[in-house]
């Protein structure tokens, strides 16, 4: 781990969890990295930003030389960009699916990787990927955004093994609904039905997510690899 | 550069037996075998000799270069198979990169 302030990459840093755990670990005087499509409108004081598609190899290499050079290393990776698509499969494009995949997956793999390469030196890494309770829950209307999520859980997995030799660690945190970006197109009903069948039936808050996320990156929680935690009692 | 590169390799090396990540059957020289059937590297050996190299050519020439690439794993002879064969493909990844 970094002799100073822990250094923690959030990825989809501009908006909704991401932003909020941009927000929470830069209070908690980590030296925060915050990337993101596109320029953020509304940043988080004391959060550095980074434009990086996560999908494209070359950029997000490129992200992670630039940490490497400009950090030294990377202690924490909050593996949070992702994107949805919320239709029926028999209403959903091929292009549709596509950019869920390379998003979610791609993405998340390629954050992942280039993350250990610069954790490695160090024998020291926290990774927090991001699935969610739709997985569990085989939410119709979401198929590809399920299966991406599915597939990021399972890297996660994989990964955790692969590694652990580094002394990294890799697990992933599943939230329930909670009102960001990323719900807002979806109807009311459709969300109160849904939180209906978590056996805590309320919206999730950005502390119950950030509650996780801590878990995960704590130095003590070394022991702690490979895991998926649903909120919401899932 | 080919004999910079061999020495990058050969450091790199040296650093892992060093601190006892790999055991190598012979003595540390450019035409040594490192993975494959007569290999002496193991698949977390190679892992870390190929992004430690990956580093120190970013480092030492300013160049950010893959080295495990879809064009090395599909090689029908691995770039990986000994020092002299890594470093002619390093820096044909260099040249390609500037």
């Amino acid at each position: 781990m970094s002799d100073g302030n822990p250094i923690t990459l959030v990825t989809g840093a501009s908006r909704g969890i991401g932003r909020a755990l941009a927000e929470h670990y830069a209070g908690k005087g980590h030296l925060v990295i915050g990337c993101s499509r596109s320029e953020v409108d509304d940043p988080v004081d004391g959060c550095e930003y980074r434009i990086c598609d996560v999908s494209d190899e070359t950029a997000v290499r490129g992200l992670f030389s630039g940490i490497r050079a400009d950090f030294g290393g990377l202690d924490n990776l909050i593996n949070n960009a992702g994107i949805a698509a919320m239709n029926h499969s028999l209403l959903t494009p091929a292009s549709s699916v596509r950019k869920i995949l390379e998003t979610n997956v791609l993405g998340g793999f390629l954050a992942t990787r280039e993350a250990a390469k610069l954790m490695r030196p160090n024998k020291y890494g926290r990774i927090v990927n991001f699935s969610t309770v739709a997985v569990p829950l085989k939410l119709e209307g979401e198929a590809a955004y399920v299966a991406s999520k599915a597939a990021l859980e399972s890297l996660t997995y994989v990964l955790a093994r692969e590694y652990s030799a580094f002394n990294i660690t890799v697990n992933a945190v599943g939230p329930t609904p909670i009102q960001t970006d990323l719900i807002k197109g979806v109807g009311e009903k459709k969300i109160a039905a849904l939180v209906k069948r978590q056996p805590i039936p309320r919206l999730g808050e950005f502390s119950d997510v950030a509650n996780v996320t801590d878990f995960f990156i704590d130095p003590a929680s070394s022991f702690i690899t490979g895991q998926v935690i649903y909120l919401g009692g899932l | 550069m080919k004999e910079r590169i061999t020495k990058l390799i050969l450091d790199i090396l040296e650093e892992m037996v060093d601190s006892g990540q790999i055991e190598l059957e012979t003595a540390i020289k450019s035409d040594m075998e490192l993975y494959g059937e007569s290999g002496d590297l193991d698949s977390m050996g190679l892992v870390s000799l190929v992004l430690t190299l990956e580093q120190a050519i970013e480092s030492e020439l300013g160049v950010c270069v893959a080295l495990a690439d879809e064009k090395a794993l599909s090689q029908s002879r691995s770039p990986y198979r000994n020092v002299d064969s890594i470093a002619e493909y390093a820096i044909g990844q260099i040249e390609e990169a500037r």
